[in-house]
């Protein structure tokens, strides 16, 4: 059965708590999940007061103000810190979102930090995700096509056909969608998750892609495209604002088209 | 211990290549039993069902009958396909899930074959 209870050695405990300078005036509490796999402990979720004056506005900006300052062993990815590397993806306030792109002010009280969802965690916020990139690989994500490339170098599309595109490419791979459906919370090993069938249709709609028939067949399943139950929490989530529901349901169309 | 790749283990057995009949069948049968539904309710409520010989007299048409034994088969269908997918998202050990799936297919099947038959009886009992 599904699991609806954490195991013993997951359950989360209360951690340590740090409180913010005698001089701070505009302070914020933030509850970090904490875990170490090395230490054998449990997971627990640490408390930092923080000095809003002296912390950029993002969440992010307060991680890393944390990590500077106050407690050098938090671990958490960041890169770009503006929304296009898909690092900083974690659990923020209850919602699957980018920590760089996330503001402070938008929480209110106490400011939740885990990381993504039912992922194994790697160390505090930095979840393992090498089960989504590999489901990635295997939709083979590139343009497939038979033709050869025209002489001049370029494969042409139209302003309409690029328009297929567009709430597409913009994905950035930050798996907050996957990790906040409930379908790849029960079954990530068949069900390839919102993230990754986006990206199917990405190339499913690419005019200069030649594959289509092979893509549909790989992705017709009932577990890799039909367990998608148009919950809708990754369009809820995407932190880019995306529709992956729209875009599995036009995958599910399109293999509805070829059989009549 | 498993060593397999990670993008070894996600192409596992490869692509059923079915899933699509079923999910068009949900939704197909979802449509049919909103005014299949609709007319049993209105039947029900407009008192063909007070006793035997009412209903009697009410499947006796062959339009009632018809919309009766339709409604028993997109229901059933439309049950079986659905709870199959509830077994499927939450039952994780094979066994118990083909187990399971099978039992709830002999049982609307027997009830679903079981109401026709029902429907039939009635409907000749008085021919």
């Amino acid at each position: 059965m599904a699991e609806f209870n954490l195991p013993a050695n997951s359950v989360v405990k209360e951690g340590k708590s740090f409180s913010a300078p005698a001089d701070a005036k505009n302070t914020r509490s933030f509850k970090i999940y904490r875990y170490d796999p090395d230490s054998g402990d449990n997971p627990r979720t640490d408390t930092y007061d923080i000095d809003l004056d002296k912390c950029g506005p993002m969440v992010l900006d307060a991680l890393i103000k944390i990590k500077n300052e106050i407690d050098a062993t938090l671990t958490f990815r960041r890169s770009c810190r503006e929304g296009i590397c898909g690092s900083c993806a974690m659990n923020i306030d209850g919602r699957n979102t980018l920590a760089c792109l996330k503001p402070i002010d938008d929480i209110k009280g106490e400011v939740k930090i885990y990381p993504l969802p039912h992922m194994p965690v790697v160390k505090d916020l930095v979840p393992d995700l090498s089960q989504p990139y590999a489901q990635l690989a295997s939709i083979e994500p590139w343009l497939k096509a038979d033709s050869p490339t025209p002489p001049d170098g370029e494969r042409l599309q139209s302003r309409e056909e690029r328009a297929k595109l567009d709430g597409l490419w913009e994905c950035i791979l930050c798996f907050s969608c996957s990790t906040a459906c409930p379908s790849y919370w029960w079954n990530s090993d068949r069900f390839l998750g919102p993230a990754v069938l986006l990206q199917a249709y990405r190339w499913l709609a690419d005019s200069r892609d030649e594959y289509t028939g092979e893509r549909l067949d790989a992705l017709e399943d009932p577990f890799r495209l039909y367990r998608c139950h148009t919950i809708m929490n990754c369009t809820n989530t995407c932190p880019k604002g995306l529709n992956p529901s729209l875009a599995i349901t036009e995958i599910k169309k399109m293999i509805a088209e070829r059989r009549a | 211990m498993k060593m397999q790749s990670d993008l070894g283990r996600v192409r596992g057995l490869g692509s059923a290549k079915s899933g699509a009949s079923h999910w068009w069948t949900q939704r197909v049968t979802a449509m049919a039993n909103l005014p299949l539904g609709i007319w049993f309710i209105i039947s029900i409520l407009s008192g063909h069902a007070a006793n035997y010989y009412a209903v009697q007299a009410w499947l006796s048409s062959y339009f009632h009958s018809t919309m009766m034994i339709l409604l028993i088969v997109s229901f059933a269908i439309h049950a079986s396909h659905g709870l199959q997918v509830v077994i499927e998202d939450y039952v994780h050990n094979r066994k118990a899930e083909m187990i399971s799936l099978m039992l709830i297919k002999a049982v609307l099947t027997f009830l679903s074959v079981a109401a026709i038959v029902s429907v039939l009886r009635i409907v000749f009992a008085g021919a």
